[in-house]
């Protein structure tokens, strides 16, 4: 069964980097061989993903099963506690979906591409390598490597194939994500020397009688030779040295049933508060969400069609995966204290997006700020952690925050890269954006002008459309949250209503086209119907039968809620308990007890440091 | 003792335990005689040196001997207690693991560098003779600097390698940009090297000593008084020594010499000079800064002394202790059982810390941090406004020689408490300037092959070299984001490594921790210039007065380049036996 599952999750993810050796050795003067090559390469990949998606034996993907699925660890570097662990569960795996789905279709809208062929179609498979891999890598070490490898491509597609700025826009993408990696790694180390497999195996059922057998040791899908190593470490009766992981499973567990990662750092907040935050920039710059979104606007409008449809349709979702899998989970006390802030910063992401896209002039711009806006319910869905019913902490409300947001990032990916592909298709006729110049092209191009409709509704969050799910999930689940920030993100819909609307009524409606090249509005290409139709057609899916996603993610949400869930009742709201009692306690405070009661300072290098640990 | 007795452990610690650890050096010494007196005859003139330097290193490399030394199973918080350190020479040497990767990092250095300069043409047959005894009279001097236990040694070693750098500096004859850096690197050298000969000094006055070991002894036990009153002088002493580490290492604020003689002198000797003489100079700060600051404790001592077996190593015994092969401590030693694991346990637990040796160490920590730090971001800041590749890779390497320095602070650092994971540190650093080779070795052996091809050194003139040398502008852009840090490439795995120990223990070591957000926001920065230059070469187009390179990859040089960047490539998917080796380098360290 393993071996199944190592040989085709590992297919999966390099294929198309074996597709990029391949197309390196194909002629160049046959960019049309390259093109079908790599397009045949897409298509084999998703044809796995899709199978499985097909009900089955293992290591087909179980429906209703909510832990991780076909999960295999093996060596790669252990010398530095690094394994080649991957594995999936059903929000990554309805991201894998969509990651193998979008490539197909954006390799599709490459057709228009002449320039240097071969080096895109090589630079896009290895784009694609990074993708796949970072949805499946469940080893913080190869996550981040998986992370990084999308970087250069990236650089590269927007920086050749790119519009006029390219090369600005390019830069900047390089630079916001790299910063992004680099708080993440530095959050990565600390992480990893702060967590302690023996720890977390004395409240695991790896050892018999222990007294909080919550975390169940097999779920954490640990490398064999380290669950005996471990194993033989527990049971040895003497101190052992702490055996440090970059399991993300493992981590998850340690952030909510052991105190490894709750020791003070700097002001006298925690190391998981800290890494909160490092990571959570790190995602929050690939959301994108405002402030870090600048980088965004200018890639998009500069990428080629393609790429924006990547941009959109995968990349983003990472953020959102991320903070999914890796911020919450891993630092739970500090998601939970920072609820409040991460609400109110994708709330503000959203108005910010959509009047932002309400000002734009270029096309591709308003496209691109509209993501903005739209990646803001999914942080906003993440975030409403402690939704109360009455006086009542209520996970219910979060699971559907979270199913909404997840749903959202799918269903974002479907419309989003569909409007970039429709903006796409107008600018390769008449190679211009500016919204001014627009309308009338319902005349010219009907068939166009329809799928563009059912698209640009699908973002706008219209009822029997897909956008619409994930966002009414949101603003509901928020509303027991904070009912201001309900009533602001409900109304935001009426902003997206007034820009899309309005958009329409400028590009496609309207008497005849007046703008340049008029005589280049040739009616839709077979390639670019095949393109757009089925992203009309799973917009209009998901938006009548949202059960065909929510039956591969629900499970595994309500698992990950659930098990914060736990946490938070168990651990946190007691917490919280005793340090309101302490507070209560303290008051009017000595002078003299608080000088008793502080933790000595640590001298180091002749400076007083005053955050030395705290005795637990 | 009688004089007789002594004459006796004299010649048998010389033949026994000295000449074997010294015997890749000899042969350095024998086969650059042996091209001085080939020159001689008439005949011997027409014979190009590189036949006799290639077997000559090849042979030295085999007395190294890493795969006897290096390639076994490492457990760091339990070393084994094979590996012993022995010192040689009356202790003016050591001869450990940490030597051994060292010297084979030199010498494996010496062996590509000899295939690159027979590849790039430069030196001609006429020059071959000078030019590549100074190479391996150099590559000598830092094989002594990576195993100096004595600060006489340090001086002696620094100096056998900086003079023949100087000399290879000016190598372009007839090139006023080349003798201009000849002088510069001469008279800066040569400045240095007297600061630091006047910090010796002062130390050898206040410790009574220059034996590294024997120094931190007398740190160690010393009175608190006196070392209160010899604390100026120590200070002083130290940071004067470090003016001459810090000239080899090129690091801010002596790093002025550097872009100028890299720009003046031939790629070649940059390679050599940023690769071999950094990869030297960073052992010797290692060295140095761990003889410092390492005492083992008494108690260690005598047990090491009754402890150790080897009969050949006897004559040693009856010798100050400190220099008898240094092994486990009962303490740390593993109980069959236990399981291994790391250090915050293994640490040694003698309640009585001394103070002499903290303050010390918080001396050392500080001084080599701040000269990290600053060098680091120095360096990728100047590296922004170059228009010469030269330059710019000057630049780069003294940002490198940053982030190396990094993990020699945590190794001070963190040595008392946790053993373990100041090996770790320095395999990390070991590991770092395994990479580091084929980093810097690639980009100037494609520098030199442009140069050869296109007479410009100016990253304007790279303008669209895709075009035409496709394969030699991938295999420069490996290398250059390489040297930038991504993923899956060597670089990154080097400087994942090289961070990590700064992340251990945030509260107990802030300024490592301000270290790793320093190197941090340094990669980020590092991004700009060295994208430009891949920018350069695959987005701009060609400039109108180029001259039309193609280069391909199936020629001598390309299969050279290629080479070369292969290892960068597959260190950074799969590094794990290199970290193996680099982590065995460090085995034999604090045990």
């Amino acid at each position: 069964m393993q071996s199944q599952a190592v040989l085709l999750l590992s297919l999966i993810v390099f294929l198309p980097a074996l597709g990029a050796l391949i197309v390196a050795f194909l002629p160049k003067e046959r960019p049309d061989v390259i093109k079908w090559v790599s397009l045949v390469v897409t298509l084999i990949v998703f044809v796995l993903t899709v199978i499985l998606a097909i009900p089955g034996e293992n290591p087909r993907f179980q429906l209703g099963v909510g832990q991780m699925q076909d999960a295999f660890s093996l060596d790669w570097i252990p010398s530095f506690n690094i394994y080649y662990f991957m594995g999936m569960d059903g929000i990554s795996f309805a991201l894998l979906l969509l990651t193998s789905f979008s490539t197909v279709l954006a390799m599709g809208a490459s057709w228009p591409i002449d320039k240097h062929v071969k080096a895109y179609c090589i630079l896009f498979l290895l784009l694609e390598t990074g993708m796949l891999g970072v949805f499946l890598s469940l080893d913080f070490f190869l996550f981040y490597v998986f992370w990084e490898v999308m970087l250069l491509p990236m650089y590269f597609l927007i920086g050749v194939w790119g519009g006029p700025r390219r090369e600005y826009a390019a830069i900047k993408f390089f630079l916001y994500t790299l910063l992004g990696s680099v708080l993440m790694l530095i959050a990565i180390l600390m992480l990893y020397f702060n967590s302690d497999l023996v720890t977390l195996a004395k409240s695991s059922d790896l050892v018999a009688g222990a007294e909080n057998p919550a975390v169940k040791w097999s779920e954490m899908h640990l490398h064999p030779r380290i669950t005996e190593e471990v194993r033989t470490a527990v049971t040895g009766n003497q101190d052992v040295p702490p055996m440090h992981t970059f399991n993300i499973l493992a981590l998850a567990q340690m952030g909510q049933h052991t105190n490894l990662f709750d020791e003070p750092l700097l002001f006298g907040l925690t190391l998981q508060w800290w890494a909160f935050v490092l990571l959570f920039i790190g995602f929050a710059i690939k959301v994108p969400i405002v402030p870090v979104h600048t980088w965004l606007p200018d890639a998009h409008v500069e990428a080629p069609t393609p790429i924006s449809m990547i941009l959109a349709g995968v990349l983003l979702k990472m953020g959102g995966y991320g903070i999914i899998r890796i911020c919450y989970p891993i630092c739970p006390d500090a998601g939970y204290d920072l609820a409040w802030v991460v609400c109110l910063i994708g709330v503000v992401s959203m108005i910010y997006g959509a009047f932002a896209a309400l000002a734009q002039k270029d096309f591709k711009r308003l496209v691109a700020y509209s993501s903005v806006s739209h990646m803001g319910y999914v942080v906003l869905g993440i975030g409403v952690w402690s939704a109360v019913a009455g006086n009542q902490f209520n996970s219910d409300y979060w699971a559907m925050g979270m199913t909404g947001a997840v749903f959202q990032m799918l269903a974002h990916g479907i419309s989003s890269a569909g409007m970039f592909f429709m903006v796409g298709v107008v600018y390769e006729r008449v190679h211009h954006r500016n919204l001014d110049q627009f309308g009338g092209l319902f005349g010219r191009m009907p068939v166009y002008s329809g799928l563009a409709f059912g698209i640009f509704f699908a973002g706008l969050g219209l009822p029997g459309l897909c956008g619409f799910i994930g966002e009414v999930f949101v603003t509901l689940s928020v509303w027991s949250f904070s009912k201001t920030l309900a009533v602001i993100s409900a109304g935001t819909v009426i902003l997206t209503a007034g820009y899309i609307l309005w958009t329409l009524q400028r590009v496609y409606l309207g008497p005849e086209y007046k703008g340049p090249h008029g005589d280049h509005l040739y009616p839709l290409k077979p390639r670019e119907l095949a393109i757009a139709a089925p992203l009309l057609f799973f917009a209009i899916l998901f938006g009548v039968y949202p059960q065909a996603i929510f039956n591969y993610v629900t499970p595994s949400v309500e698992r990950n809620v659930k098990q914060l869930a736990r946490w938070t009742e168990d651990v946190k709201e007691p917490r919280t308990e005793r340090a309101k009692e302490q507070t209560a306690m303290q008051q009017p405070p000595k002078v003299t007890a608080v000088l008793d009661q502080q933790p000595p300072a640590v001298k180091y290098w002749g400076v007083d440091w005053p955050l030395s640990r705290l005795p637990r | 003792m009688n004089f007789d007795t002594l004459i006796n452990n004299l010649l048998r610690d010389t033949l026994d335990t000295s000449l074997p650890g010294f015997m890749p050096e000899l042969l350095l010494c024998v086969t650059i005689v042996v091209m001085l007196l080939v020159r001689l005859p008439r005949f011997g003139r027409r014979f190009n040196s590189f036949f006799i330097a290639l077997p000559g290193t090849l042979i030295a490399l085999y007395f190294a001997a890493p795969w006897r030394y290096l390639f076994h199973d490492v457990d760091l918080a339990f070393p084994s207690d094979a590996v012993l350190s022995t010192p040689i020479f009356d202790g003016l040497l050591v001869f450990d693991t940490l030597t051994v990767y060292f010297r084979t990092v030199l010498l494996v250095f010496a062996i590509l560098f000899l295939f690159f300069t027979w590849l790039s043409g430069i030196p001609d047959r006429e020059d071959s003779p000078d030019f590549y005894t100074l190479i391996l009279g150099g590559t000598l001097g830092m094989c002594i600097m990576a195993s100096a236990n004595h600060l006489f040694m340090v001086f002696l070693g620094v100096e056998m390698a900086s003079v023949p750098s100087y000399a290879l500096a000016g190598m372009l004859k007839g090139r006023a940009k080349s003798s201009e850096a000849a002088l510069k690197y001469s008279v800066y050298g040569a400045g240095t090297a007297g600061v630091m000969l006047y910090g010796i000094s002062l130390l050898a006055g206040a410790l009574g000593t220059l034996h590294l070991p024997t120094m931190a002894q007398q740190l160690a036990h010393m009175p608190a008084d006196m070392f209160a009153e010899r604390q100026t002088v120590l200070l002083l002493g130290g940071l004067m020594l470090m003016v001459g580490l810090a000239f080899k290492l090129s690091a801010v604020p002596f790093h002025f010499w550097c872009p100028d003689v890299f720009e003046g002198a031939s790629a070649e000797v940059n390679a050599f000079l940023s690769v071999a003489s950094k990869a030297a100079a960073l052992a010797l700060l290692l060295r140095v800064a761990i003889g410092f600051s390492y005492a083992p404790e008494p108690e260690a001592r005598e047990l090491a002394a009754i402890s150790v077996g080897p009969a050949s190593r006897a004559g040693l015994e009856h010798r100050t202790v400190h220099k008898t092969p240094i092994v486990l401590t009962a303490h740390e030693k593993p109980q069959p059982a236990s399981k291994p694991g790391a250090a915050r346990l293994a640490a040694p637990t003698n309640p009585d810390v001394n103070t002499n040796l903290a303050k010390t160490r918080h001396y050392i920590v500080g001084l080599i941090a701040l000269l990290a730090a600053i060098t680091c971001t120095f360096g990728n800041l100047a590296a922004y406004g170059q228009t010469n590749i030269k330059r710019l890779l000057a630049y780069s390497t003294i940002a490198h020689a940053g982030y190396m320095m990094m993990p020699v602070a945590a190794a001070v650092a963190v040595m008392d408490d946790n053993p373990a994971l100041a090996r770790q540190a320095i395999g990390a650093l070991c590991f770092y300037v395994g990479v580091y080779l084929f980093m810097n070795l690639g980009a100037f052996a494609i520098v030199a092959f442009l140069r050869n091809a296109m007479r410009t050194e100016e990253i304007a003139a790279y303008g669209g070299l895709i075009r035409r040398s496709p394969g030699l502008v991938i295999c420069l852009s490996i290398i250059l984001v390489s040297l930038l840090g991504l993923p899956p490439l060597a670089g990154f795995a080097a400087k994942f490594l090289a961070f990590a120990p700064l992340a251990a223990d945030p509260n107990r070591y802030p300024v490592l921790f301000t270290l790793l957000v320093i190197g941090g926001i340094n990669t980020v920065i590092s991004l700009f210039y060295y994208l430009r230059v891949v920018k350069v070469m695959a987005l701009d187009p060609e400039p109108d007065d180029h001259v039309p390179v193609s280069f391909s990859l199936t020629s001598p040089e390309g299969v050279f380049v290629a080479l070369i960047s292969i290892p960068v490539l597959v260190l950074g998917v799969w590094w794990d036996p290199l970290n193996r080796w680099a982590q065995a380098a460090a085995e034999s360290l604090f045990s």
